[in-house]
């Protein structure tokens, strides 16, 4: 009796979580589509890189408990690589961001292959230190012309057919691509390899005592991660048509943990949100100038003290569901 | 070493600087029986625990499962072969549900979970195995409870369904009793008898009622070293036991 009661309990709770899952997606795209008529679609574009980067580093510390405070070297190198392919090889947007994609990928195995067996803040710092030497790297490799960045990247026509110049297509083309990632990386969640990442960050020890070697399974995640921040930053080269040392900075690094808590750690919709309103303060508040720095600080403060769980987690601990 | 003994250590040593924490342990565990392990605190038993598991590497000795030297393998690499333990602090997955837990060890079945590009729908032929092994320790009724809110026997026993998912040949339980109320303890108790056919277990455990129960084979540890061994009669009946670990109050 009890055994049916739990069950339909059970299924009641997938579908509700289903149900609210649909809607949170479907506000989300109504959103996208809307947003570039009411906001400068510039703005919107910047935010949904910032989104998918946020949502990159979410697959880590939500869903593995891994927190890296150097996440900013995979979105700054994507972007340099892709701003150097299109710029000085030539290469259509799509090829260029993949040049990118590749460029944190392999960056992020290296880094995860010397890091991965430190736990903790000791794997945080690790990170932080690989992301300096990149910072560094980024400086003085000839290249990235250091201060100045690279400037002036084409846009191009993506695949040879859309011309990602016209602010329409180019809108699309990033809303696009924002949607591909952020869905890649639900299902990466949703799947068995999913599953293993959650019980790892419930008791790692236990999943090893069961016979996965945990350290590769945190290594693919963090590999995984770094391809994605890649892509948003790649893209964010795209769209900015430049790529600049800001983007591989620690402040950087550190916005990213910012949006993911604001927003709601180990919550699909969680980061993005946090991504919007981060860059929604900055630039909304530029007229502030170096107070921005302060609000953001303040409002970091009032996330940890007051909701823990973030925007989008509050909301879904109410509703009892999991967005 | 016979084909009788599935785990045999021959001077099995672990020191933390001077500290000596297991000194020259030498164990023959018997296929197919229960043995326990016992002593009192700090006299190593977990630490032996954790050096046959592999989560601690020894300062000297070997480790033969299956005639075959683990001395130098990984721990998932030592579970892979058929050696399973559990922890002393009860090891669930606290934000997943029961079925998802035991789910977590059935995935072992399909090899590597590498494939982070297929829905986890893949895993639903799994389920009806994971729910069998829910039955078989009374936890049917709470398969879609989160494993964190569930009571502590509960949550012990939903361990020992997520270890016998693995279908592991010898068992390594520590302390499986550890912290349960009378009414648990013969339940698990009832358990673990259940699931030793067919398979090995050694446990360190604290109550002695249990042992005294449960197991064939008992080697008593004090201060690392290995004191006697023997059944349960033999063991209660030296005197340096009586001495070292029991006191006068179970003579």
């Amino acid at each position: 009796m009890t055994a049916t009661v739990e069950a339909a309990s059970a299924r009641d709770f997938t579908e509700r979580n289903r149900k609210a899952n649909w809607i949170a997606f479907a506000t989300m795209v109504a959103l996208i589509a809307v947003a570039p008529f009411v906001a400068y679609p510039f703005f919107v574009m910047q935010a949904l890189c910032f989104a998918l980067f946020a949502c990159a580093f979410n697959l880590l510390i939500g869903y593995v408990n891994l927190l890296s405070l150097g996440h900013a070297m995979f979105l700054g190198l994507a972007s340099y690589c892709c701003a150097h392919a299109a710029k000085v090889w030539g290469f259509e947007p799509v090829s260029a961001i993949a040049v990118g994609v590749l460029a944190a990928t392999v960056l992020g195995f290296a880094v995860g292959a010397l890091a991965i067996r430190s736990f903790g803040i000791y794997f945080a710092m690790i990170t932080l230190a690989f992301a300096q030497m990149v910072y560094f790297f980024s400086v003085e490799a000839p290249f990235t012309h250091g201060e100045d960045g690279i400037q002036g990247v084409p846009q191009g026509k993506a695949l040879g057919l859309v011309d990602l110049s016209n602010p329409w297509a180019l809108y699309v083309f990033v809303a696009l691509v924002f949607l591909f990632g952020f869905l890649a990386i639900e299902r990466i969640v949703q799947s068995p390899f999913g599953e293993i990442l959650k019980a790892i960050r419930e008791n790692e020890p236990r999943v090893i005592s069961l016979g996965y070697r945990a350290t590769l399974y945190k290594l693919a995640a963090f590999t995984l991660s770094a391809g994605f921040a890649g892509l948003a930053g790649a893209t964010k080269a795209i769209v900015a048509q430049n790529a600049s040392l800001t983007d591989v900075s620690l402040s950087t690094s550190s916005e990213v943990v910012l949006m993911t808590l604001v927003g709601g750690m180990g919550t699909f919709y969680g980061p993005a949100l946090g991504a919007l309103i981060v860059i929604a303060m900055q630039n909304y508040l530029a007229q502030f100038g170096e107070w921005v720095t302060v609000i953001q600080g303040a409002v970091f403060v009032a996330c940890v003290l007051a909701f823990r769980r973030g925007i989008v987690g509050e909301l879904a601990a109410r509703a009892k569901v999991s967005l | 070493m016979s084909d009788d003994d599935i785990l045999v250590t021959e001077g099995l040593t672990k020191s933390f600087g001077d500290f000596r924490a297991v000194s020259d342990v030498s164990l023959r565990i018997k296929r197919g029986a229960i043995h326990a392990l016992i002593g009192p605190n700090g006299a190593g038993k977990t630490t032996c625990f954790n050096m046959l598991t592999k989560f601690v590497a020894p300062s000297a000795g070997t480790i033969t499962f299956n005639g075959r030297d683990i001395t130098r393998l990984r721990p998932a690499d030592v579970a892979r072969l058929g050696l399973v333990r559990s922890f002393q602090i009860s090891a669930v997955f606290p934000h997943l549900n029961a079925l998802e837990n035991v789910r977590i060890a059935l995935q072992r079945s399909r090899g590597d979970s590498f494939d982070f590009w297929r829905s986890k729908a893949a895993l639903k032929p799994l389920n009806a195995r994971a729910l069998e092994l829910l039955d078989s320790v009374g936890l049917t009724s709470f398969a879609y409870a989160t494993a964190g809110e569930i009571s502590y026997g509960r949550k012990r026993a939903l361990e020992l369904a997520t270890t016998l998912a693995v279908d592991p040949e010898l068992m390594l339980l520590d302390e499986p009793m550890a912290g349960m109320g009378h009414e648990d303890i013969d339940r698990i108790a009832e358990l673990i008898r259940r699931v030793s056919a067919n398979r090995t277990i050694l446990m360190v455990e604290h109550n002695l009622q249990v042992v005294a129960n449960l197991s064939h084979r008992i080697t008593v540890l004090t201060r690392g070293r290995v004191l006697a061994e023997g059944d349960y009669r033999t063991v209660s009946e030296n005197p340096e036991v009586r001495e070292a670990y029991m006191g006068a109050g179970h003579a």
